[in-house]
């Protein structure tokens, strides 16, 4: 008799158990999240505005989409705003994360202090920083800098600073969680690597270069393809910060779907909204099979 | 079978329905256990003071007792084009809410208010409406469904005395061509290091709402309505074109428009109230928000009409309208009727409602007085002032050039077809001209005009 298929079998070896366990994450799943996908499918063709009834338009929705002048911008902000906090969001973890596993004392102290700023709801921190950031020379980080004989930077005023003073903002804001991430994993290092490397006569970069970073390539490699994936649709540092402006420098794909549900008070274009979201799913799909099909035999020790 | 495991697997079951269920548990508007009508109404911006919380609380509860069987809730509310659709989409506004004017056609269309008009009839001034304001909410049926509520406005500009006098200028005799506001501004930015002379909203469909101000005050318009309705945007207009060149001008050659250019309706007022800003252009009822939310200092605070320039140039009007949850039931809709009276309308009707409400801000240190444009008639308006002219606490008299300038001006409507998204796709215009020395006006100007073309096309 084939396994699995006897539903006797299956029950008596705790199958029911298992599936009426597992019920209630079905069940939130369902309602909270498969289903709200569905609706958002059925909704990219039509017209609506979620009180009368909803009518059928095929593609129209899709085509209005490609055809905005924004689509454009955004995608290429979204894309400005993933580069950059690709420089300096994704190392600035790593290079935390060891310099933290290689000091001897106070190492929980310094996790902790790392860690801090995901523990500031993000809105907070992002209105604080948006206080920072002021564009007068009294305003907080132009005072710094003033000392430096910096300045005044116009910061969020500007067309071409605004966005790096997002990605700075979110690396602060984000990279506590991703040091915790790689602590984990250093932990997992075998101790005996660095003892063999140094007897080889290995310097620290060496160490680094050839025990530490390959041991860690699995980690990374997720925490890679996460970061690509959240920046894709960054949302709240340009809606809290700039709402998109100046002059739609900061204007990114999440947001211009926001402009598109809810930008014109009663004017709101769900269907666009819903399209472009389904355009934005597919785009991200498609990268992340084809990142993990180019990089299986590297991910697999 | 394992028993135990398979008991424990139904409990987890039956415990995580049980809280599903328990979430979906909400109270509905409407009667509640005691046999009151509940009622959900708009109340303050978020941020009030306590001092108005206080007096809405009383007023709050002086209505109750006049009618024992509501029981009225309010809610922290501020109209921004971004969170209103949501709401309305989420089912999460109150029973009575406000919208602006041009607002109310698009809901009526799409049946998302309800029709009041059998109460609003039944109401004594039920057909002594201002025609002008009441149109807007007026359905193709001839009911009402929206209600001319309250600050029914005309664009002003609003300055701070004070910072006039520390730039050696005369704060009796603001500003009364746009080239002397520009150089007031500069006087002021230079005299007073750290303020702006002059600052324009920017952000949230705001900017593209004060462009239009500045449009009609030079005597362009944002569109133009053929007689089969078909409208089309002329947002690349000669005026529109004259108003961006006025901010470049201020913002490159003057610097005088300080150094924080993403103002919003919200924020442009808390920067003026703190002495940041010397003049901005707004409604003219803003003054009671800005003492209500931010603590605004009476002495140093004017008001006059904004500089009008060329052939049919205008005042931008609008105003705000009450409506009603579509879904209210009959009993809800009375009481909403019975609170719209109480609260918006009947003090502009009844002297001795008049004078209670008066008495009751001016005990709590609310402003009373704040210039206002007629929801009825002027005549009417005119009386109510009379009545209310004991319990002013707001400086009339630094707000008398605006009071007295604004009788000769033309009113203009707001642009009547997708007046939201014209605003947004003006917006990157304005930010663009206070953020980059070397905007090109006519190629922004162009392309927003393109935007709002399709904005328009697509809502037809």
């Amino acid at each position: 008799m084939k396994r699995g298929l006897n539903p006797k079998k299956w029950v008596q070896r705790g199958g029911l158990a298992a599936l009426l366990f597992a019920l209630p994450m079905i069940v939130i799943f369902g309602v909270f999240s498969w289903w709200p996908v569905t609706q958002s499918v059925v909704m990219s063709f039509q017209k609506t505005n979620l009180v009368s009834e909803p009518r059928w338009v095929g593609w129209d929705n899709f085509e209005w989409v490609l055809t905005d002048p924004n689509l454009p911008i955004a995608l290429k902000n979204t894309l400005w705003f993933a580069f950059l906090a690709l420089i300096f969001g994704y190392p600035i973890p790593l290079i935390g994360a060891i310099l933290m596993s290689e000091v001897r004392k106070r190492r929980g102290l310094y996790s902790a202090l790392a860690y801090l700023p995901v523990v500031v709801p993000p809105v907070v921190a992002v209105l604080l920083w948006k206080f920072f950031y002021n564009g007068a020379a009294t305003g907080v980080f132009n005072t710094i800098l003033g000392w430096f004989g910096l300045g005044p930077f116009p910061w969020l005023n500007s067309q071409d600073m605004a966005m790096p003073a997002l990605v700075l903002e979110s690396t602060w804001a984000n990279a506590g969680s991703t040091v915790i991430i790689y602590l984990a994993a250093l932990i997992g290092v075998p101790a005996e690597l660095y003892d063999a490397a140094e007897v080889d006569g290995a310097g620290i970069l060496r160490k680094l270069w050839h025990v530490t970073l390959p041991n860690l390539r699995g980690v990374l490699f997720i925490t890679f393809i996460l970061q690509i994936i959240g920046t894709a649709q960054v949302f709240l540092e340009p809606y809290l910060f700039t709402g998109g402006g100046p002059a739609n420098s900061t204007l990114t794909i999440l947001l211009l779907i926001y402009n598109y549900a809810f930008g014109a008070s009663v004017g709101a274009n769900y269907g666009a909204a819903t399209a472009l979201s389904l355009l934005l799913a597919a785009a991200l799909a498609v990268f992340s099979i084809i990142y993990f099909r180019a990089t299986r035999a590297w991910s697999t020790t | 079978m394992n028993k135990t495991k398979t008991f424990a697997a139904f409990a987890a079951a039956a415990l995580s329905l049980g809280m599903l269920t328990a979430c979906s548990d909400d109270t509905p508007s409407g009667d509640d256990t005691t046999g009151r009508t509940k009622l959900t109404v708009v109340g303050l911006l978020p941020g009030a003071t306590e001092e108005a919380k206080a007096a809405l609380d009383q007023q709050v509860a002086d209505f109750e007792n006049q009618y024992p069987d509501i029981d009225v809730e309010w809610v922290e509310y501020e109209w921004k084009a971004t969170t209103f659709s949501a709401d309305l989409a989420g089912g999460t506004l109150p029973d009575v809410f406000e919208i602006p004017l041009t607002d109310a056609q698009s809901l009526i269309a799409n049946s998302q208010i309800a029709d009041m008009d059998s109460y609003v009839k039944a109401m004594p001034y039920g057909n002594d409406f201002n025609p002008g304001v009441l149109q807007y909410g007026l359905g193709p049926d001839g009911h009402i469904y929206a209600i001319p509520a309250k600050s029914i406005y005309g664009i002003g500009l609003h300055y701070n005395r004070t910072l006039f006098t520390q730039a050696g200028l005369d704060p009796d005799k603001p500003p009364t061509t746009w080239s002397e506001v520009r150089e007031y501004a500069k006087k002021i930015a230079d005299a007073v290091p750290g303020v702006a002379g002059y600052a324009q909203m920017a952000t949230s469909n705001t900017g593209g709402w004060q462009l239009t101000v500045a449009t009609y005050a030079r005597g362009g318009r944002m569109e133009s309505v053929a007689a089969d309705g078909t409208a089309t945007a002329t947002v690349d207009n000669a005026a529109t074109k004259a108003a961006l060149e006025f901010l470049k001008a201020m913002r490159w050659d003057d610097n005088s428009m300080g150094a924080e250019f993403n103002y919003d309706w919200g924020s442009i007022n808390q920067a003026f109230a703190a002495g940041q800003v010397a003049m901005y252009t707004s409604g003219q009822d803003v003054y009671t928000s800005l003492v209500q939310a931010n603590g605004v200092d009476p002495d140093s605070y004017g008001l006059t009409t904004i500089p009008l320039e060329g052939a049919d140039s205008g005042v931008l009007g609008g105003g705000t309208l009450a409506a009603v949850n579509v879904k209210a039931s009959d009993e809800v809709k009375d009481a909403a009727m019975k609170w719209i009276d109480y609260f918006y309308l009947g003090k502009y009707i009844s002297e001795d409602a008049a004078v209670a409400t008066a008495q009751l801000q001016v005990a709590n240190n609310q402003p009373v007085g704040t210039p206002e444009l007629p929801i009825f008639t002027s005549a009417q308006l005119d009386q109510y002032n009379r009545w209310i002219a004991p319990y002013v606490t707001v400086p009339l008299a630094q707000m008398k050039p605006f009071t007295d300038g604004i009788v000769g001006a033309q009113p203009i409507a707001e642009p009547p077809v997708a007046t939201q998204d014209l605003y947004a796709a003006l917006d990157p215009a304005v930010q663009a001209v206070l953020t980059d020395q070397n905007a090109d006006i006519d190629a922004l100007l162009a392309t927003a005009n393109t935007a709002a073309q399709r904005a328009i096309d697509a809502n037809s």
